[in-house]
């Protein structure tokens, strides 16, 4: 690969030993436009990984969003189409009953599914259509310079709550994986987060799970994913993973909330 | 008996990976990059266990390990 004459390391052992870890067959080796830190470029990786066991990405579609993550087509080498900022979910429906054979997902962020497209992602849910949801929570607007997210937790500063968010001014956050649980449609519900290398691997295994839900024509299923945003955090890196940790848990507890 | 590959030039410099070597094996840089961050470098002394939670951290993938 063209990688070797640009690393840093050299062993004269290193014919001996085989390579465990790279860039899956699903991504593209370019360099991604995201901040440091940032968890979708985590987040990403893990999707490309899941196609790549699965063997499903002559088939797979997926449906980027508007948001930090609307270039994400340009980092899968798997077909992505784009959908109007929320819509998503819609246009993954009509995909999905066009081309029933395909695997089909949608990547939102907070501001896509919980913001503007909360009306799509309702009924997307409660029609039980047999779509993957990745959704990614930062709990702040990114792209458009750190507003404050129906996700924004309580107290947290952000750019329009630059005193912390108040609930009696700025109402609560809301917790849209709670609710899409309740929907009859909705087969699997799971929240995780990617703050350390056990979350990542537990991400991936819900990711799996999820898409296999869709393989196996069970339904709807929903991975909400706690991703740092240090830029509009205002956090270096290291210390936002920490956050997720100490703060953004306490109101977004982890684990399968259904299924 | 282990060991990584770091490609530099993507690296961003978030130190994802330094906090997460149980082994401390990962250093910063005191140059720069092509994007102008500090990146990281791989200390080589074979304890090196590939456990890959560097790899699983980077959010950039510039990490490829051998084991």
């Amino acid at each position: 690969m063209k990688i070797t004459n640009k690393t840093s390391s050299t062993n004269q052992t290193s014919k001996a030993l085989r390579k465990v870890f790279s860039l899956p067959a699903s991504m593209r080796d370019v360099a991604m436009h995201y901040c440091s830190g940032c968890g979708h470029g985590i987040i990403h990786r893990l999707i490309c990984e899941v196609i790549d066991e699965l063997e499903i990405r002559e088939k797979t579609i997926g449906v980027a969003p508007v948001g930090c993550a609307v270039l994400a087509y340009d980092y899968w080498n798997f077909d992505t189409t784009e959908a109007s900022h929320g819509r998503p979910p819609a246009v993954a429906t009509g995909i999905k009953r066009i081309l029933p054979e395909r695997i089909v997902f949608t990547y939102q962020g907070d501001g896509d599914l919980a913001a503007i497209g909360t009306a799509e992602i309702i009924h997307t849910a409660n029609r039980g259509e047999n779509i993957t949801v990745i959704f990614v929570n930062n709990a702040v607007y990114g792209m458009t310079g750190g507003q404050m997210a129906p996700t924004t937790i309580l107290g947290q500063k952000t750019e329009t709550t630059p005193w912390g968010r108040d609930a009696q001014r700025d109402g609560f956050p809301l917790k849209i994986s709670e609710m899409l649980a309740l929907l009859s449609g909705v087969v699997y519900v799971e929240r995780t987060a990617v703050n350390n290398a056990k979350n990542v691997l537990l991400t991936k295994k819900a990711i799996k799970k999820a898409f296999l839900n869709q393989i196996e024509n069970k339904g709807f299923s929903l991975v909400e994913i706690l991703s740092p945003c240090p830029t509009y955090w205002r956090m270096s890196p290291v210390e936002a993973v920490k956050w997720i940790e100490t703060e953004m848990v306490k109101y977004y507890p982890l684990g399968v909330i259904k299924g | 008996m282990a060991y990584i590959k770091i490609d530099k030039e993507k690296c961003k410099g978030c130190l994802l990976c330094m906090t997460n070597c149980p082994k401390g094996l990962i250093i910063q840089d005191e140059e720069i990059n092509i994007k102008g961050v500090r990146a990281v470098s791989f200390k080589n002394n074979s304890e090196c266990t590939g456990c890959a939670f560097c790899a699983l951290m980077c959010p950039d993938v510039c990490i490829e390990v051998y084991k």
